[in-house]
């Protein structure tokens, strides 16, 4: 079965037995796009956030057939090292990543949360981003999270 | 001579006036005992079988009283937190459909039916008894503006009640467990109940 979406502004096509197949395993296996993690594979961790339509979502708990015609964004696509997303540049001032496997996760919530609440407060966080981190880094994401807040121009998160 | 007979024939006339109106009465009551009787014992047994399909679990977890949805046969409180928010979906980023997609997937046992979501605040199950429960669903200020026939067509009809039967398996592969009687049997009870009135056993 054909499936199509862009991915990270790009067209793409795959051709896949099962149209169930979980968006991550195709992101990571088909399309070699190694950022998005597998964590514990039951849409719990958030390791593997995502986004589909502006839309975080957790990649291990969608099946691809739901990205047909859709605009999905990786961790790869969110920004790069010479123009990062402002959640990417907070997240390197405050030195968030401990291990750094859970991160992309975090980030990309983080990113789909600021394109909705620009200004979220610590109860805005705490309801919003649930993912885990093992290396509980946490208290220096909260800090991030609001610099990010800070360095987001409205329209960079809109244009994401 | 034609008073005396006037004084005799006015209280006759409005003894007889007042027996007929008593057995009326009598007959009336009787009558709408009786139907309400035959309703009842129709009904019942509808309710009864609709309502345990109702109050469990799969149907009570997203009806809860405390905005915060359950997961599970035990009814745990969602994991992560999770609460209605503004529209019944959860939070403005992390919401219903950040996990929840239109089907159950079977590879990170996340459930999933279309408009995955809390039933309105309005219509709050959980803790109440079968006749709140009914009570509620039928009273138009609390169903969302809902006429009878659109009742019945949302509890027959709507994908996300019928998911009931088609829970799929929990992240360890094991079957979600369903209502104690068949979707069927649960459809067939419902229509019955109220093609015989949808009367509300006190």
């Amino acid at each position: 079965m054909k499936i199509s979406f862009n991915i990270n502004g790009q067209p793409q096509s795959v051709e896949i037995e099962d149209p169930n197949t979980p968006l991550l395993w195709v992101v990571r296996d088909m399309l070699d796009l190694k950022g998005t993690k597998f964590g514990c594979g039951k849409a719990a961790c958030g390791a593997c956030t995502l986004h589909v339509e502006g839309e975080a979502v957790r990649s291990c708990s969608y099946a691809v057939k739901f990205a047909e015609g859709k605009n999905v964004v990786t961790i790869e696509g969110l920004g790069d090292r010479e123009n990062p997303h402002p959640v990417q540049q907070a997240w390197i001032e405050h030195v968030v990543p401990q291990c750094g496997y859970c991160q992309p996760g975090f980030i990309m919530a983080t990113a789909a949360l600021l394109a909705k609440n620009p200004n979220p407060t610590d109860e805005d966080i705490d309801n919003n981003i649930v993912n885990v981190c093992r290396c509980a880094t946490y208290t220096r994401m909260r800090k991030a999270i609001h610099r990010a807040a800070d360095l987001t121009p409205s329209s960079k998160v809109l244009n994401e | 001579m034609k008073k005396l007979r006037l004084l005799y024939i006015i209280p006759v006339i409005l003894f007889a006036t007042i027996l007929l109106a008593t057995d009326f009465n009598e007959y009336a009551e009787e009558n709408n005992n009786r139907t309400f009787t035959r309703q009842t014992a129709e009904s019942t047994e509808y309710f009864d079988q609709m309502m345990s399909a109702l109050t469990h679990p799969r149907c009570l977890n997203c009806h809860p009283s405390d905005n915060k949805p359950k997961q599970g046969i035990e009814a745990h409180p969602h994991y992560f937190g999770v609460e209605r928010g503004k529209d019944d979906h959860g939070f403005t980023a992390t919401n219903c459909n950040t996990c929840h997609q239109e089907e159950n997937n079977d590879f990170s046992g996340v459930p999933g039916a279309p408009h995955w979501g809390l039933a309105p605040a309005s219509m709050n199950w959980e803790g109440l008894s079968k006749t709140e429960i009914a009570t509620s669903m039928m009273d138009k200020s609390r169903n969302g503006g809902k006429t009878p026939k659109e009742i019945l067509k949302h509890l027959t009809e709507d994908p996300l009640v019928l998911w009931a039967w088609n829970p799929g398996i929990d992240a360890a592969g094991n079957p979600r467990e369903k209502p104690p009687i068949s979707k069927e049997a649960y459809i067939a009870a419902v229509k019955g109940w109220f093609e015989a009135g949808a009367v509300i056993p006190q």
